[in-house]
């Protein structure tokens, strides 16, 4: 995948705008590989977003053999619940997937729909 | 698949270290975290380790300098060799740009290299990809078992078993004390920047 600092750039300003102003901590879009493509918000002390993007994607594989026993496709979110934070997954186009880390002062609703319309934008984004 | 951003000047490639159980693919990403400075490397991801066996895979982020003002970094992943992990060693090589097939000199583990190269070929096929035209070295492994009473394989007869095919080059090593570890990180280093460069900068 080749990625040009128009694509980043605009990528992260539709991410600044829905999530990182929603108080979403930190968003990452990555690949199905593994690959960082964007990371926005705060630059969580400690946090290893290579690692994290690395697992992530491993983690949807598994899912998606999860997914396939039970007789569905794959899993489109996941979500794991902290004690202070919170991480949520999507499934965007183009095998890319959405990491949003927030703590309990952000609702899962609204994540859900402001991760739902940020799908449609950067989709866009990336077709041209 | 590579991810090339021309807004930083870096490419990232993923490089993964197969072959069968206990051939040593965690020892050389070990030997190779220890050998280089924080600066030109990350953290190196071990994930969850029953005994000496990786149940998933390992992960070491390298960077290896500039080639024509882009940052190279580099991903290594290490698979689970044990046959029953076939499907993880699957999820693992998703997006593999580069391969290094250690092999294991033990004359008892012949068939088991063989078998673990014809599930790679199985696997990457999966993914839509022909190992002979991927950026593939062979490493020989435990070489320094060959001066003990262990039976072991010769280079020629681990040539033979996995190297016809695919005549790409193979590096003898013993990855516990780190010979032929970077010999064979630098080869599959090159193929694997040229076969990007090549595939996703030059033709498109």
């Amino acid at each position: 995948m080749i990625l040009t600092g128009e694509i980043v750039s605009q990528v992260k300003e539709v991410i600044n705008e829905k999530l990182i102003s929603a108080n979403v901590h930190t968003v990452l879009v990555i690949d199905g590989a593994g690959n960082i493509l964007a990371h926005c918000g705060e630059d969580t002390d400690g946090l290893d977003a290579i690692s994290l993007a690395a697992l992530t994607a491993a983690n949807f594989g598994a899912t998606s053999q999860i997914a396939k026993l039970i007789g569905e496709t794959d899993f489109s979110l996941l979500y794991h619940k902290g004690e202070k934070a919170n991480i949520h997954f999507a499934r965007l186009s183009g095998e890319m997937i959405l990491v949003s880390i927030f703590g309990d002062e952000v609702s899962l609703g609204l994540v859900r729909v402001r991760v739902d319309e940020l799908a449609v934008l950067i989709k866009k984004i990336f077709e041209g | 698949m590579a991810l090339i951003d021309l807004g930083k000047k870096e490419v990232h490639c993923k490089i993964v270290y197969y072959g069968a159980g206990r051939c040593g693919k965690t020892t050389n990403l070990i030997y190779i975290y220890n050998a280089m400075s924080d600066s030109d490397r990350g953290k190196m991801l071990t994930i969850d380790t029953k005994g000496d066996r990786t149940l998933f895979f390992d992960l070491l982020p390298l960077n290896l300098g500039k080639i024509s003002g882009f940052d190279i970094r580099i991903q290594l992943y290490t698979v689970p060799g044990q046959v029953m992990y076939s499907a993880t060693r699957k999820l693992v090589l998703k997006g593999v740009d580069g391969l290094v097939f250690v092999a294991d000199p033990l004359k008892v583990r012949r068939e088991r290299n063989i078998e673990s190269l014809n599930d790679l070929k199985r696997n990457v096929a999966e993914h839509g990809l022909d190992l002979a035209e991927m950026p593939l070295v062979l490493q020989y492994n435990k070489r320094d078992l060959v001066n003990t009473p262990v039976p072991t394989l010769t280079v020629e007869e681990l040539e033979h078993d996995l190297n016809q095919e695919y005549q790409v080059p193979g590096f003898e090593a013993i990855a516990t004390k780190g010979d032929g570890v970077f010999e064979t990180l630098k080869e599959i280093s090159k193929r694997t920047v040229n076969h990007v460069a090549k595939k996703h900068l030059f033709n498109g």
